[in-house]
């Protein structure tokens, strides 16, 4: 099983989904499927996130952060009103970014942009996705606008990101239409333990399905989907492809280049680092440092170069997350 | 054989399931010596500009350019294909600062059809290879090839006309599109031809 052969059954199982509505459309704007190119195809979406691999998205608040994440070699940036150590100072309802920065940042590199929306805020979506920008993260880091629903991401053109903290909770999210997953981790606290936990849980889940499929006990896999209320479909296709069936980054806590090696070595296909660089004394190098760490995980004395570009001293304070009240988690939000 | 893929960044894992698909034997280079004994290269998808900048950090750069001058086949697609070119522009930016290998005598407008939003996937037919299913991510489009290097495959695109999607020099093919996002396997069955004259 391939990575590839996922992204051609998603495709399919989008198209089974959504079939009846396009006889509708059809018949409603006749002859325009016989134009030989097809726009905005979930495969152009996984294709998308998939470009991405290896690499950095960084949290930047303007232009100036925007330029600096793209000369560091990012793969993308992530805009937000506040980033997320601020969010946390700031407290208040945190919606997404203004559209007036949004676009002077698209207008400024040429890395794709990706924004932040509430969870199950449709509109703040739309808005994103009216502005151009490439990827929509709904996200757990802004206030829920819905505490108990997640947008049904297949109508929208633009591809998503969800985060997640388990396989369950990843699979309800591609269900949804998600095309890139990311565990979620505690945002804002330079903290990794929490990432670390959820991949952690992820993969575990993952290796558990992987030996029923190798086993051919297609009842246990079925018993999976139903105690977890996951897809059945979504969950024989990770048991037999032995990992996400999209792509996953890790987030939340990321803020050395040790982290982010760690992060890729427990199986992260990139990165996502927030407050961890623009919060620190160092943003420039620490970027820098970052990349090189993503990219060369698996060779010590390049991650050991990268770690000796920074200097501790410099790094985001951090948050001990056990100073934390349970009110003020943001990872369990939108289960 | 053994087709070097490089693997700074991008979608590297999918070009090597192709690879050993065909039979060919992936190797992921992410340092010079990973280079050795390797049979041709693909330069996979991906952000030019981060592939760029690794590449030149992990002194790939000067010895990728070496052995497409000395006729080692190469594939580059999409972020591939900007980097294999001599002169980049973006559509929205104008003028970028890149690092560039420059190996063909071509030229590459970044994001000519749009953001994300308006990627795209359609079939196109590339001389040599045939009917190639394409996808168009956030691509680019070649506009200008001179010397040896050669135009091989148009899109006829609505707004825009007719766009270059492949062009060629020698034993360098590059592709503004993504054929492996699709599974199809032509163009690389192609480059193993190369390898064998």
């Amino acid at each position: 099983m391939k990575l590839i052969d996922s992204y051609v059954y998603l495709d399919r199982l989008k198209e089974l989904i959504y079939s009846l509505l396009e006889q509708r459309d059809l018949i409603k704007e006749e002859g325009k499927e016989l134009f030989p190119l097809r726009i905005s195809t979930p495969l152009v979406n996984y294709g998308f996130v998939s470009m991405l691999k290896g690499g950095v998205i960084m949290d930047v608040t303007n232009e100036r952060q925007a330029e600096i994440a793209e000369d560091a070699g990012a793969v993308g940036v992530m805009v937000l009103d506040k980033l997320p150590y601020d969010v946390r100072k700031a407290g208040g309802v945190a919606r997404t970014a203004d559209a007036s920065i949004i676009k002077r940042v698209m207008d400024s590199i040429t890395i794709p942009v990706s924004a932040k929306c509430r969870i199950a805020h449709e509109w703040e979506a739309r808005i994103l996705e009216e502005l151009g920008v490439d990827l929509i993260d709904e996200s757990e880091v802004l206030t829920p606008a819905d505490e108990s629903a997640h947008i049904d991401k297949w109508k929208f053109r633009t591809p998503f990101v969800n985060g997640a903290r388990n396989l369950p909770e990843a699979l309800r999210r591609i269900e949804e239409g998600a095309a890139m997953i990311r565990t979620k981790g505690e945002p804002g606290t330079g903290n990794v333990a929490e990432a670390v936990k959820h991949i952690k849980l992820v993969n575990r889940d993952i290796s558990i399905l992987r030996g029923y499929a190798q086993a051919g006990d297609f009842e246990a896999i079925l018993s999976y989907s139903r105690q977890n209320q996951v897809n059945y479909e979504l969950a024989l296709l990770t048991a037999k492809l032995g990992r996400l069936p999209v792509v996953n980054f890790a987030a939340g806590g990321i803020a050395t280049p040790a982290d982010a090696a760690l992060m890729m070595w427990l199986g992260a296909d990139g990165i996502f680092v927030g407050s961890g660089i623009f919060k620190s004394a160092d943003p420039e190098n620490r970027a820098r440092a970052i990349v090189i760490a993503t990219t060369h995980w698996d060779d010590p004395e390049a991650v050991a170069e990268a770690q000796s570009m920074v200097s501790e001293r410099g790094a985001l304070e951090g948050i001990d997350l056990k100073q934390l009240r349970p009110e003020e988690l943001m990872q369990v939000r939108g289960v | 054989m053994k087709i070097g893929i490089i693997a700074v960044q991008g979608d590297f894992l999918e070009h090597a399931e192709i690879v050993r698909e065909i039979g060919g034997e992936p190797v992921y280079v992410k340092k010079p010596m990973d280079l050795e004994g390797i049979d041709a290269l693909i330069i996979p998808g991906g952000e030019s500009t981060s592939i760029g900048k690794l590449l030149s950090r992990a002194g790939l750069e000067e010895r990728v350019r070496e052995l497409a001058l000395e006729g080692m086949p190469v594939l580059g697609t999409c972020a591939g294909a900007i980097l294999l070119a001599k002169r980049v522009t973006d559509r929205r930016v104008g003028e970028v600062k890149q690092p560039l290998l420059g190996v063909m005598d071509i030229s590459v407008v970044r994001n000519f059809y749009g953001r994300q939003r308006e990627s795209f996937e359609t079939s196109v037919e590339v001389e040599g290879v045939g009917k190639v299913r394409a996808a168009f991510i956030r691509a680019p489009a070649i506009d200008q090839a001179w010397g040896s290097a050669r135009i091989i495959s148009y899109l006829d695109f609505p707004p825009y006309g007719r766009t270059g999607v492949a062009a060629i020099q020698k034993n360098v093919i590059a592709v503004t599109f993504h054929p492996e996002i699709t599974g199809d396997y032509s163009l690389h069955r192609y480059i193993l031809t190369l390898g064998k004259r």
